[in-house]
């Protein structure tokens, strides 16, 4: 291996799916025994580049050598059989197995004679407990991964890809779940492996973090490579500036809107389910952005899709404009003239195949059922073609399938399903997740729009600046918990982040 | 919520236990419920040879649930099952008659030795299971209509096969003694008090299912695809081989199933099987086989058998009107799944 400097290199990796080129020509070099950071904004490429290399998708051009050697990675396995190991940023835990069957999944240690192979139970147990113990992780073997917290789950992950004693470990957001300690261990962890010669591809929106731990930054841009460079030569400005591609005074538009009175009011809200958010109170105003911060895992999305009666409650009360209100079914929550744009836009979004009208539309479909029962579809078109307009949504017409769009357009056509229900109070659960930095921008100015106009916004927001940059207050929520409600202008990125964990 | 139990002492505690208990055993309950009520209604419902009846008629279709269960483990089903026990059926018996007998299909075959049709009967099975294997992980064509379609070919191929132009398909008889008494011998010193060879075989074939489902890489791997096939995917499971193997594995237990019912009623016709499948289906449903995959027990698949054979054969005893039991079955299935949801939906 002595004439190759590099234990990775990906040259020239292209992948596009139907209506996206999500890699053009990406070029990716690791050395071995150091910590290469991936960074690029939401929808740059990063998790397309791993997961090419991981095998669950296929480059369409480009090659892949490890230590100078070619290599074609059809599936998982043969990635883990190269000596590439991952964690997903999406966890993937089996819920009703035990951790160590999650653990050794796909290579269960085994004992017996000739070809009667069973499952060697208790080496199973005793490689877990060993693992768990050299990397100070404290999980039960045994316990059900459907009892475990996300934050320990993602430790669990952690454990497992360093179990494969990889020579490439994926690190797709590892941390997105974990408190400041649990950071910390794993970046000892991360230390240790690298003197060990292991290279380790750390993908991360955290700033501190990739400036903390990396040795190299690759940053990508809409699904191209910006550049490869020392981490210390670069500053968290600079880093956004290249992954952003302007200047940072134009990440958020200029809001104008005026705090009015109280129109919502929660008082002690808890749900119904297990582990879920617990005796929630705050109030929103007319016209006023209400962010909400904290980890994955805190049930920001439980608490505002019980507020839409998606999910059941327990206790609490809920007011609008001071009269006490049910919350039970979204029916009943659309009639209230609320709205809840959803987090996760593919599996409650969209639907895939219908045509951006219908998609618009669906929400408010009584208001075009003419007296002969029948659908008056040229005034659902007129509508539609208004919404295009007004919200800037780049489709051939209102006829075109929405799953041909791109993400932030696809958002742009949910955003105005509700808006075509005329809300009063607006929910939106990451409404920037998975959209490129332009369209970003422009969700961002039609938020501010609405607010000038005296919509009432509630934000959940997972990207710091994003809930910094446009709340007028910014609730936080740790462990189901409300931890603190901060004024927007005078937050910051660590009181944010105090609040986030503090029960953790 | 541990500050709850706390303030409510020991009373509260014990019937939380309790609900806990039923909640988790919920099956078992079922079963004893209707057992006691039968049985008290219908004192006969006791007797031994009913209770070996009983048993005799579960162990067949045991060897089939068993079969279903690892597909429905995996998120796919099987709607094939019960025509693949028609065509072994056909095909064990047509090569098991009695020399003497008058409408023999093959006039000329030489006495076999009874384990070879058997094994026969189990290889067509456990070659439609590989085709229904290769055309779910391969071909991606979804459990529910790759299996469909194969239901209705195996059936074609089951009337091609014990059809005799002009009179048509045939029902098979005369079978040898030496094949029946798989059926109808036992082990033990008379009728009652002893164990029946088909229960003994269904035992063997529950302990190896068993063994194979928790104690081997291939049953964990069952569990890890149907519980989230990405996860197995990423972890490096071969997720297409072990798909197939749990097809093939069914298939061969059809086939198994298919001798063995041929040689307890001493006959058999292509329309053998007709419906099992569902009959199957909704036994492991019963006994809380998650049919989205990923959760299921051999024990829970036993006793969802053992309540339709029970319900069965209560009803018959009870005089129940035959179109009336089906009703009352139907809403027994609906009923018994509603309630074992629920201790899923909880949690979530």
């Amino acid at each position: 291996m002595g004439e190759c400097a590099y234990v990775l290199e990906m040259l020239g990796i292209s992948k596009s799916f139907p209506g996206v080129r999500a890699l053009d020509d990406v070029t990716l070099r690791v050395r071995p025994g150091s910590v290469h950071a991936l960074m690029g904004e939401n929808g740059a490429g990063k998790s397309t580049l791993m997961k090419c290399l991981f095998g669950i998708y296929r480059p369409d051009a480009g090659e892949i050598r490890i230590a100078g050697e070619r290599v074609t990675l059809e599936n998982s396995k043969a990635a883990l059989d190269r000596g590439i190991s991952m964690i997903h940023q999406e966890l993937y835990p089996i819920p009703h197995r035990s951790v160590m069957e999650n653990l050794w999944l796909g290579r269960y240690p085994t004992k017996g004679v000739g070809p009667l192979r069973f499952v060697d139970h208790a080496r199973m147990r005793k490689d877990s407990a060993e693992l768990f113990a050299s990397l100070n992780v404290d999980i039960d073997p045994a316990v059900w991964v459907a009892e475990l917290s996300v934050s320990k789950i993602q430790q669990m992950e952690i454990a497992k890809a360093v179990s494969y004693k990889a020579r490439i470990i994926i690190m797709d957001e590892p941390t997105s779940s974990l408190t400041e300690n649990e950071v910390a261990h794993l970046f000892s962890i991360i230390r240790r492996l690298r003197d060990e010669g292991v290279a380790i591809i750390y993908i991360s929106h955290k700033m501190e973090e990739i400036l903390d731990i990396a040795d190299e930054v690759t940053i990508m841009r809409d699904g191209r490579l910006v550049g490869t460079y020392p981490a210390q030569e670069l500053t968290t400005d600079l880093i956004i500036k290249r992954m952003v591609g302007r200047d940072l005074s134009h990440r958020f538009p200029p809001r104008e809107n005026i705090p009015g009175e109280v129109v919502l009011k929660v008082e002690g809200l808890s749900s119904a389910e297990h582990h879920s958010f617990r005796n929630v109170s705050f109030e929103l105003r007319q016209g006023e952005i209400l962010g909400i911060g904290g980890l994955v895992g805190a049930k920001r999305t439980e608490l505002v899709e019980s507020l839409f009666g998606m999910r059941p409650i327990a206790a609490g009360k809920v007011f609008l404009r001071g009269e006490e209100i049910p919350v039970d079914t979204p029916i009943r929550a659309k009639r209230n003239r609320l709205a809840l744009l959803t987090e996760e836009r593919r599996s409650t979004g969209i639907f895939p195949m219908l045509s951006v009208r219908d998609n618009a539309v669906i929400a408010n479909i009584d208001r075009y059922v003419r007296r002969s029962r029948l659908l008056d579809l040229k005034r659902a078109d007129k509508d539609v073609r208004k919404s295009i307009e007004s919200l800037r949504v780049k489709t051939p017409g209102p006829e075109t399938h929405i799953q041909d769009l791109s993400g932030g357009n696809q958002q742009k056509v949910i955003l105005a399903r509700w808006l075509l229900t005329e809300p009063d109070i607006l929910i939106l659960d990451e409404p920037t997740r998975g959209i490129d930095v332009g369209a970003k921008y422009e969700i961002y100015a039609i938020i501010a729009d609405l607010a000038k106009r005296g919509k009432s916004i509630i934000m959940i927001s997972s990207e710091m600046p994003e809930l910094l940059g446009m709340s007028d207050r910014i609730l936080v929520m740790c462990e189901g918990r409300l931890t603190g409600v901060l004024d927007g202008k005078e937050a910051t990125q660590e009181r944010v982040m105090e609040l986030a964990t503090q029960f953790m | 919520m541990p500050a709850i139990d706390a303030t409510h002492g020991g009373t509260a505690g014990t019937l939380k236990r309790a609900r806990e208990f039923a909640s988790k055993n919920a099956i078992m309950l079922v079963l004893l419920a209707l057992v006691l009520v039968i049985g008290v209604i219908n004192a006969s419902f006791f007797s031994l040879s009913n209770i070996r009846n009983i048993f005799i008629i579960s162990s067949v279709r045991i060897i089939i649930a068993l079969g279903i269960g690892g597909i429905l483990i995996t998120g796919g089903t099987d709607l094939s099952a019960g025509r693949t026990v028609g065509l072994a059926s056909v095909i064990a018996a047509s090569l098991l008659q009695r020399p003497d007998y008058a409408d023999r299909m093959y006039r000329n075959l030489p006495l076999l030795p009874v384990i070879a049709p058997i094994a026969l009967a189990v290889l067509a099975g456990l070659l439609v299971g590989l085709v229904n294997g290769l055309v779910v992980a391969k071909l991606k064509v979804p459990p529910f209509i790759a299996t469909l379609g194969s239901m209705v070919i195996v059936y074609g191929a089951a009337s091609i096969y014990v059809d005799r132009p002009p009179r048509g398909a045939q029902p098979i008889g005369g079978l040898r003694a030496d094949f029946t008494r798989i059926g109808s011998g036992y082990l033990g010193p008379n009728g009652d008090i002893s164990i029946p060879y088909l229960v003994l075989i269904a035992a063997a074939i529950i302990i190896c299912y068993w063994i194979m489902l928790n104690k081997t890489r291939l049953g964990k791997n069952i569990y890890a695809i149907g519980g989230n096939p990405r996860a197995a995917a990423v972890s490096g499971v071969n997720v297409s081989k072990n798909l197939i193997l749990v097809y093939v594995i069914a298939g061969a237990l059809y086939g198994l199933a298919g001798a063995l019912l041929a040689a307890r009623t001493g006959g058999a016709t292509n329309n053998y099987g007709q419906m099992y499948e569902l009959d199957a289906i909704a036994a492991c449903v019963i006994g809380g086989v998650s049919t989205s995959g990923g959760i299921g027990k051999v024990g829970g698949m036993i006793t969802g058998v053992l309540i339709f054979e029970v319900l069965n054969n209560g009803l018959v005893i009870l005089g129940v009107n035959a179109y009336w039991q089906q009703v009352i079955k139907g809403v027994i299935i609906i009923a018994a799944v509603a309630v074992d949801i629920r201790k899923y939906l909880a949690k979530r």
